[in-house]
């Protein structure tokens, strides 16, 4: 369906590519009024809540959701999805946990391995056996959780602990205002913004998603670009697994289960076409933002865990709509 | 359809050098076109030997245990074939189940055994309303199913927490043992209800006008709009017949288990997709039919009791469910373009 879709998207008139692209810019600006309503929401209900000190804590909150989300973007671009992110970051700082006995760096090493390993197989599984990306990916995250249960009983005897610069990095402020998290998440971002409009491989992510024929005839060769996007997507969703990992400070099987359906929703909220071709990472931070703040919204209200859940998925499912509608 | 394949023959008659390529063709059709269908049986079959030979005391009880495990996931696998032949996909698959499941528990708790088909009835009822809504968000709202069921699927999964917090809840003893017991040895009720639900409401389903729809869309979902075929209620219909098989998983979950658990169901959207790719099921839409995603469900339920039998730690049987899926679809991939190239 998905691929239908995008060449669907390609065989459009210049006009209306035209007004996408107007609708596209239009809808930037709405996001960022969503934002700001967020904020007014939550300064009326709790008069005083926004400051610097709680801004500087939805930063916090926001930064493993939004290397996540980035990783979902890469792969949204292309037409694609990758629904072994959150395995992958789960993995990524699991291993490293429980192997800081070989040392920091080494652990560090091993961990973003796994993640580098596990997206070259869905790159070639997607890019070389032409396996829809959403199957591919779930296999893989099973594979990959069935082996992480299957090492935690192994590693339960070994000491397990976080390296003292990721919990540094995860939960301190530099004078009680900066995330010691932006120290990753800003160049990670300022790489990956500058990245897709700037380098020749940001462009072939866009003319891939957006029209896989006309790159094969100009000369593009599509499985290196999938096989180097989806490997960069596990490299981003193991550093972000290992940022969280700081914010906790416990090697859990359910680190980052909980964040899939998020990685999903910020690069959609964010403007990223899940059929590929269109976005950016700039979208999808505002998008991470919207759901921290709307998360932190439901906290505020005191809602209990089933109704934030129920709140924040049909919110979700109200911003995809409109924002397909938009760009339709 | 048939004027292509007509010129194609002729060709063929024609020509002896061209007759000799299609015999290779034409047993790469039947892979292409049944896949691993035809091999599920002896599979099985020889899953059952294995288990015989390592293990002498292999008897009417594992064969009960089995069918109970593969209960609920055979309908769920059934639930994810009906929506994967109409061309989607359902990722809330497991949340549903887990309404009907944490509905039914709660309801029936204390219930009389008349009373508690009603609510069966109801549920079932309840549960084919909430795939409809699924089918009916996609449709309306454009974004396309992976997203919308990943969504629903979360919001499903507080429904069901929402209904019932924590594990609990019951059931009339009679209901019960409806599902967990056994007509006469070797033959538990749990096949004999799973053997029901395909004969009797699947198979009659799929023999309808609306589900032929179903299988047009799924195929091409243009050509289904040109040729008349109502495309919006074939979606909506898809997505309804996969709640219904999914409210009729947690009922079972129900029997088998004794009680409703709100995240005890989750690992069967997964579970499902595999036993459909095990099955046979075309991922693309259009294709498939419900035994070899049933046989894929026994045969993924068997796994986990074979390794313990080979003392290696169950927990591999989810490696083995994610490189069955990884490896199927990669072989089907790269015959397809083998496929591709011969013609």
């Amino acid at each position: 369906m998905t691929r239908c879709n995008t060449t669907d998207g390609g065989s459009l008139s210049f006009g209306s590519r035209l007004g996408l692209r107007i609708a596209a810019d239009h809808s930037f600006v709405v996001l960022l009024a969503l934002l700001i309503a967020l904020l007014l929401a939550v300064q009326i209900i709790r008069p005083g809540t926004v400051s610097s000190g709680w801004v500087s804590n939805i930063v916090l909150f926001a930064a493993p959701l939004g290397l996540l989300a980035g990783a979902q973007t890469l792969v949204l671009l292309t037409g694609g999805i990758d629904l072994s992110v959150a395995s992958i970051a789960t993995a990524a700082a699991y291993v490293m946990a429980t192997n800081v006995e070989i040392g920091v760096a080494p652990a560090l090493a091993l961990g973003l391995l796994i993640s580098i390993l596990v997206g070259l197989l869905n790159g070639i599984g997607i890019a070389l056996f032409r396996v829809l990306p959403m199957i591919m990916t779930l296999g893989t995250n099973l594979m990959v959780m069935g082996l992480l249960t299957v090492y935690s009983q192994i590693a339960m005897a070994q000491r397990s602990g976080v390296p003292e610069f990721l919990l540094f990095l995860d939960s301190t402020k530099i004078g009680g205002l900066v995330p010691c998290s932006l120290f990753v998440w800003l160049p990670v971002g300022a790489i990956l913004i500058l990245g897709l409009s700037r380098s020749g491989f940001g462009r072939s992510l866009y003319a891939v998603g957006d029209n896989p024929k006309a790159c094969t005839i100009a000369g593009i060769r599509i499985w290196k670009v999938l096989i180097a996007d989806y490997v960069a997507s596990g490299v981003l969703s193991g550093v972000a697994g290992l940022l969280l990992i700081g914010s906790t400070n416990a090697a859990d099987l359910g680190l980052a289960n909980t964040y899939l359906l998020p990685s999903v929703a910020a690069a959609v909220i964010g403007g990223t076409s899940i059929f590929g071709g269109r976005g950016g990472y700039g979208g999808t931070v505002i998008g991470a933002f919207i759901l921290t703040i709307l998360e932190s919204l439901m906290t505020l209200l005191n809602a209990s865990e089933p109704i934030k859940q129920i709140i924040y998925g049909s919110v979700i499912l109200l911003i995809a709509t409109g924002y397909t509608k938009l760009s339709k | 359809m048939s004027p292509i394949p007509n010129k194609h023959r002729d060709m063929l008659s024609t020509d002896r050098q061209v007759v000799a390529v299609p015999r290779n063709q034409a047993i790469l059709a039947v892979v292409l076109r049944y896949r691993t269908a035809p091999l599920l049986p002896a599979v099985l079959v020889a899953l059952f030997g294995l288990a015989a030979l390592i293990h002498p005391s292999f008897g009417a009880f594992d064969v009960q245990s089995l069918a109970l495990v593969a209960l609920p996931l055979a309908l769920a696998a059934v639930a994810q074939t009906a929506v994967v032949i109409g061309g989607g996909i359902d990722l809330s698959v497991g949340s549903l189940m887990a309404v009907s499941n944490v509905l039914a528990a709660r309801s029936m708790q204390g219930a009389s055994l008349s009373e508690t088909c009603l609510l069966a009835v109801a549920v079932v009822v309840v549960g084919t309303a909430c795939g409809a809504l699924n089918g009916l968000i996609i449709i309306a709202s454009g974004v396309p199913d992976v997203v919308v069921t990943l969504t629903t699927g979360f919001i499903w999964g507080g429904v069901a927490l929402l209904i019932l917090n924590q594990p609990g809840g019951g059931a009339p003893e009679e209901f019960v043992a409806l599902g967990a017991g056994q007509l006469w040895p070797w033959i538990p009720n749990a096949l004999l209800l799973l053997l029901a639900v395909v004969f009797f409401i699947w198979l009659p389903i799929s023999r309808t006008r609306l589900f032929l729809g179903i299988y047009a869309v799924g195929s091409d979902r243009t050509a289904a709009f040109r040729s008349g075929v109502d495309v919006v209620r074939s979606v909506a219909a898809s997505y309804a017949i996969g709640g219904l098989f999914c409210a009729l998983g947690g009922l079972f979950l129900v029997m088998t288990t004794g009680i409703g658990s709100p995240l005890g169901s989750a690992h069967y959207t997964l579970s499902s997709i595999a036993a459909i790719v095990l099955g046979g099921v075309s991922l693309t839409g259009g294709r498939g039919q419900v035994f070899g995603p049933v046989l894929g469900a026994y045969i993924l339920s068997f796994i986990p009791a074979i390794l313990i039998f080979f003392e290696i730690d169950p927990n591999y049987g989810e490696v083995i469910q994610g490189g069955l899926i990884v490896g199927i679809v990669m072989a089907a991939g790269s015959l397809k373009l083998k496929g591709r190239s011969i013609q």
